[in-house]
């Protein structure tokens, strides 16, 4: 095929049959561009990618550059993982709301968090006021945790942990559990978000500064790769960083860079990378902007798998591919005529599962306005199960590959990212763009941007700044009982009463004594102390009072 | 009430959602206010320490964790206790239309949820001073 040929008959096309057109019917709007403002082309055309590349940026599904995908078969093999975030209250309403979801044909479990115990704090700390159980569960020792999975068999379900400073102690509840009822380490399969960068970018459950939490993260990859193997020790996330209003290209390119930093610190720390990159997964958010989507999915594997061959010298395919879980995006809910929100959420399943997300999480239509309440969530996880059983998009691998639009798209979103990852390492890498405030403000900037034109009604949201109704607000919405976090207290506080204090001590003060020696895996210590029923809280003071407490860098 | 208005913005409780504080923040700094934003994580004394050493005219305080109930009646009393009887406090955030009547009974001024246009904030700004200065 002669690329010029094409090109030539498109000028000509430009002067005559388009022109024709325009003179008559000038087209909607001057600019057509993504979500994320990548200029779209009118009709994209093969000069975009030069068949002689094929191999090289496009290649097969579960070959390098795995652009097409992470597997040979994808869907035509395994349906992704149906995973619904999930857990508020107490232990024993989120352990039943989780046999709720395993009965509806959910396929791994992913727990919330509130946000004490996701910043270390017991629910007796006078930080933890008005916050117990609300955007998750309260977990404040073991027993919390034993309740959490009663009669929920650990060997059969993968679970997911949305925990970052604190991941260690949780996995550490997790392991506990688990050897309690009987399931060895090696069994256990799952997920702990540990990812501390971006929550000094965007969500903001910190604890301690970037060097001790990096180490922490080194500590959990090296204990996990000899000891649970199953396990996933990282769920690199641009999630947060999207919600918090960055663009497709900046949501892909903080993430991986975030992910080069943690690299580089166990590389640092002496390991292997190949002992340690397969077990490293990412987390992405879905957003409306169907094909800009897809193509962001695609440019992720893509330079993922080359940082990981050309930068770190990775020899494993599996160190290669970027795995991902994908939740729907929280912030294009509108709380105006919510079951809009239902329709909003199927377009995002489509991105994700047209980019080939490994699992995903389906938003409910009623969060803009609070917890969902079960209805919600069940119509939520049947729009995964219409996807994956009557769209038929899962039959082919990666079916839009080919597709002018989407290939151009995939190489534009690329070359931004690519320009990102170099202006971070002349920085000096993610940890000095962070503490110069850099990252936020990119992500502001971007997040005020789009604002505004709502505000200008240059962007429409549908129900929001056009097609509007006076709409009441529903009534159902999930409450939780404020009254939680007094039983939460008196829970934490049998606790305390109950053990043996002289082991806990002893425990603490070894993890305190380990914490000094930068050179000891801290992993061992924090399982101890979780077992002999040290609180969260106690256990993450011991590390504070080592490590210190970060502070924000503010920027507006 | 001084010419050029002083608002402070801030994120009481836990929750790290900043999104919206600083969206607004900025926004009403564009509008012509001064502007001071506290970052997250702030506790109500703070808050309220804050809000007198910087003699702002309006605190607008935003939470998406549902901790409002708890939290935003506590920064009222906390700032009335240091003093600050004539500030001006508002909210925003994932507030349930529920919450909202006995948010204003324990002196939240308004509220303002998800998809307000700043304009209704400034809106109501202009006319708060108004009302004071009358």
């Amino acid at each position: 095929m002669d690329i010029n040929k094409i090109i030539n008959h498109k000028t000509k096309w430009e002067k005559s049959t388009l022109k024709k057109v325009l003179e008559k019917f000038p087209e909607r709007k001057d600019d057509f561009s993504t979500g994320s403002w990548v200029p779209v082309e009118r009709v994209a055309i093969p000069e975009t990618f030069d068949a002689d590349q094929y191999l090289d940026k496009i290649g097969f599904p579960g070959e390098y550059p795995f652009t097409r995908g992470v597997q040979p078969t994808m869907y035509r093999g395994r349906l992704w993982t149906m995973r619904q975030y999930a857990g508020f209250g107490s232990a024993e309403e989120s352990n039943k709301r989780y046999k709720y979801l395993l009965n509806q044909g959910q396929t791994g479990l992913s727990v919330a968090f509130d946000l004490p115990t996701q910043i270390g704090y017991d629910s007796d700390d006078s930080h933890s006021i008005g916050e117990v159980g609300k955007v998750g569960v309260a977990i404040d020792t073991l027993e919390d945790m034993e309740i959490l999975f009663d009669g929920i068999p650990l060997d059969k379900v993968s679970t997911s942990m949305t925990i970052n400073a604190p991941a260690s102690v949780l996995l550490a509840f997790y392991i506990a559990v688990g050897e309690k009822n009987g399931v060895s380490k090696d069994q256990l399969r799952g997920t702990i978000q540990n990812d501390i960068l971006k929550e000094y970018i965007a969500r903001g459950t910190y604890i301690f500064p970037p060097k001790p939490s990096l180490r922490l993260i080194t500590n959990i990859f090296e204990y996990c790769s000899a000891e649970i193997p199953k396990w996933n020790t990282i769920s690199i996330s641009g999630y947060h960083i999207r919600e918090a209003g960055s663009t497709a290209a900046q949501e892909v390119a903080f993430t991986l860079a975030d992910g080069i930093e943690y690299i580089k610190a166990a590389v640092k720390a002496g390991l292997d990378v190949d002992k340690f990159a397969g077990r490293l997964s990412f987390f992405f958010n879905a957003h409306n902007d169907l094909l800009e989507e897809v193509a962001k999915f695609r440019a992720a594997r893509r330079i993922w798998a080359k940082i990981m061959k050309e930068k770190f010298g990775a020899q494993n395919e599996r160190s290669m591919m970027l795995r991902f879980h994908t939740q729907t995006g929280g912030s294009t809910l509108t709380a105006q005529q919510p079951d809009n929100n239902i329709v909003r959420v199927t377009i995002q399943t489509l991105a994700a599962v047209l980019g080939g997300t490994q699992s995903l999480h389906t938003n409910s239509k009623d969060e803009a306005l609070g917890l969902p309440t079960e209805q919600a969530v069940r119509i939520a996880l049947r729009t995964q199960q219409i996807v994956a059983h009557e769209s038929g998009i899962t039959h082919s691998v990666d079916p839009l590959a080919g597709s002018y639009h989407v290939e151009s798209l995939t190489d534009k979103i690329e070359d931004e990212v690519w320009t990102y990852l170099n202006k971070i390492e002349e920085l000096g890498g993610m940890v000095q763009a962070i503490e110069a405030g850099y990252v936020q403000k990119e992500i502001q900037d971007a997040a005020y941007k789009y604002q505004r034109e709502i505000e200008d009604n240059k962007r429409i949201l549908v129900g929001v700044n056009e097609f509007k109704v006076e709409d009441p607000m529903p009534d159902d919405i999930l409450k939780v009982d404020p009254e939680l976090r007094k039983r939460q207290i008196e829970k934490v506080t049998k606790v305390r009463e109950n053990r043996n204090s002289d082991q806990v001590q002893q425990k603490l003060e070894a993890l305190g004594q380990a914490a000094v020696d930068p050179s000891a895996n801290l992993m061992p210590y924090i399982i101890d102390a979780a077992k002999s029923y040290a609180t969260l809280g106690e256990i993450c003071n011991v590390l504070r009072n080592e490590f210190g407490e970060h502070q924000e860098s503010i920027v507006l | 009430m001084k010419q050029k208005l002083r608002i402070l913005i801030s994120k009481p409780g836990l929750d790290g959602h900043d999104r919206g504080a600083k969206y607004i923040a900025r926004a009403l700094k564009d509008a012509g206010y001064e502007v001071i934003y506290t970052g997250i994580r702030q506790s109500p004394e703070a808050i309220a320490k804050t809000a007198i050493q910087e003699d702002v005219d309006f605190v607008g305080l935003s939470l998406l964790s549902g901790a409002h109930n708890e939290l935003f009646p506590e920064v009222v009393r906390t700032i009335r206790e240091a003093g600050g009887n004539n500030i001006v406090i508002f909210g925003g955030g994932v507030i349930p239309e529920d919450d909202i009547a006995d948010l204003q009974k324990n002196g939240i001024s308004a509220i303002f949820t998800t998809g307000t246009p700043v304009q209704t904030v400034i809106d109501f700004i202009e006319n708060q001073r108004e009302q004071i200065s009358h």
